[in-house]
């Protein structure tokens, strides 16, 4: 393959890393003529875009279908107050355009899908995963697999973060082989419910951006066949090892998956599920006039202590969502009971959890705290 | 003798809060299992209905994935770390 040559401003641009002997003028070649697809461009898209930018990756595709929200600046660093509402591809685009303009910067407004994932991925040498959902994962996993691309992986959680290279094509695992199954909703928190520490993205998306440099350019030892996690309050990292599994039903001896399939569904999330709630969910304002009433409702918060100290509305009371099947003996199946979170999403676990129990005088209210400061109270904060 | 198991961020509120609990050496399925009497709410986290270790949760003796020695009759001997090691998604959109 024929390099394409560097100008004499790219030369002075990319100065420090031509004077690394094992970089060189090839490596930075290599780097230009590489092209990486980033799936999401949040916590670990920010610093992943900025650095494979900045050094010089010649195609970087970026893949989100979201806008620039208040409550993603505290870690999402490539966005800035300046691009509040826009969308986030955009935001990307813009400062990517500012920190490197000999590069190319191509922008899918999309949620990847079953349908349209291998023609994303189909031009780009690596594939970067910074989703925040497991059907998402899984999905970038199969078709990567699929087309013979390395999947550079990296997940958070609070404090904590993992990041490996996926590449059966180099003889290491894939992600199927770590975790063949997903977890059926609601028994792992998700970011937005358990928290993230803002810089513990910045610290996994740069070992990501890392390894896919060192993809694209050939050099040192990729993170493969190891699964690096980090703690950020013990300050600790440590290095477990990943096999390939020769049952994986994606990159197995005999694989049983061989085309892309519903991940919503693989992942325990059915449409049916998603809209069932409907019967027994109750909007804000229809609580706020409820509680005004002579027989106002039981009022059950189901949020985390710590999300009890920034709001809470009058009269509730605080059962964790974790706690609820303990706890549930604290609770009054007689009364008419309306049960809140921030954003509705536990609270219609709660309920569920109720109703199995026998409680019939239970409802949801619909979008939470984030939805009573809309449209009920502007002075309670929305986090 | 003991052995360190280290409970993930994740499922820390299920085991009082401890980033790590050390326990008698022995198997894995009977550390766990001393895990699990100690703290009872972590049960349903590891295991399935069936009584079998979740496919999202993977335990590692050392570094070593527990898949690819001997299952939960690991032995884990005096000095060792277990690690529990579930499937975490975050990333991008909150």
């Amino acid at each position: 393959m024929v390099l394409s040559s560097l100008s004499n401003e790219e030369i002075r641009r990319y100065s420090r890393h031509l004077i690394l002997p094992e970089f060189g003028m090839e490596g930075q070649r290599k780097l230009k003529q590489g092209s990486v697809l980033l799936i999401g461009t949040g916590g670990l898209g920010s610093p992943l875009a900025l650095y494979l930018a900045a050094a010089g990756v010649g195609h970087i595709g970026l893949v989100d279908f979201d806008i620039v929200d208040e409550s993603n600046l505290q870690r999402q660093i490539i966005h800035g107050t300046s691009t509040l509402g826009i969308r986030k591809t955009e935001s990307a685009k813009m400062r990517l355009r500012d920190l490197n303009p000999h590069i190319d910067i191509a922008t899918y407004d999309v949620q990847i899908t079953s349908e349209n994932a291998f023609d994303l991925m189909r031009p780009y040498d690596v594939i970067v995963d910074g989703t925040d959902n497991f059907p998402t994962r899984y999905l970038t996993n199969d078709a990567s697999v699929m087309l013979g691309k390395p999947n550079v992986y990296g997940s958070i959680f609070r404090f904590e973060g993992q990041a490996t290279v996926f590449s059966p094509k180099h003889g290491g695992p894939c992600y199927r082989c770590l975790y063949p199954e997903p977890p059926p909703p609601g028994l792992v928190p998700s970011c937005a419910e358990g928290g993230v520490l803002g810089v513990l993205p910045g610290v996994i998306g740069t070992i990501q951006a890392t390894e896919a440099i060192k993809l694209l350019t050939g050099i040192g030892e990729p993170l493969i066949g190891r699964l690096l996690l980090y703690d950020a309050l013990a300050m600790r990292f440590r290095e477990l090892k990943l096999r390939h599994n020769p049952d994986c039903p994606v990159c197995g001896d005999h694989p049983t998956v061989t085309e892309l399939i519903d991940y919503q569904q693989f992942c325990g999330i059915s449409p049916e599920e998603a809209h069932r709630d409907s019967t027994i969910e109750i909007t804000p304002i229809e609580v706020a006039e409820w509680l005004q009433s002579d027989h106002p409702p039981f009022l059950l918060d189901v949020r985390e202590a710590n999300e009890w100290e920034i709001c809470r509305l009058p009269g509730a009371v605080r059962i964790s969502v974790n706690e609820l099947a303990e706890r549930m003996n604290e609770l009054d199946s007689a009364v008419e009971m309306v049960v809140y979170c921030r954003s509705g999403v536990r609270s219609a676990r709660a309920v569920d959890l109720l109703r199995q129990a026998g409680f019939r005088k239970v409802k949801n209210m619909a979008g939470g705290i984030l939805r009573w400061s809309d449209e009920v109270d502007p002075s309670v904060p929305k986090y | 003798m003991a052995v360190t198991v280290t409970i993930p961020t994740a499922l820390r509120q299920y085991a009082g809060g401890n980033a790590s609990v050390t326990l008698a050496p022995g198997s894995v399925g009977q550390i766990l299992a001393a895990l699990t009497e100690q703290y009872p709410q972590l049960g349903k986290h590891l295991y399935n209905e069936q009584g079998a270790l979740r496919s999202f949760v993977n335990i590692y003796v050392g570094d070593e994935d527990i898949r690819h020695l001997q299952g939960i009759e690991t032995p884990v001997p005096d000095g060792e770390t277990v690690s529990i090691i579930p499937a975490i998604a975050g990333g991008a959109r909150s």
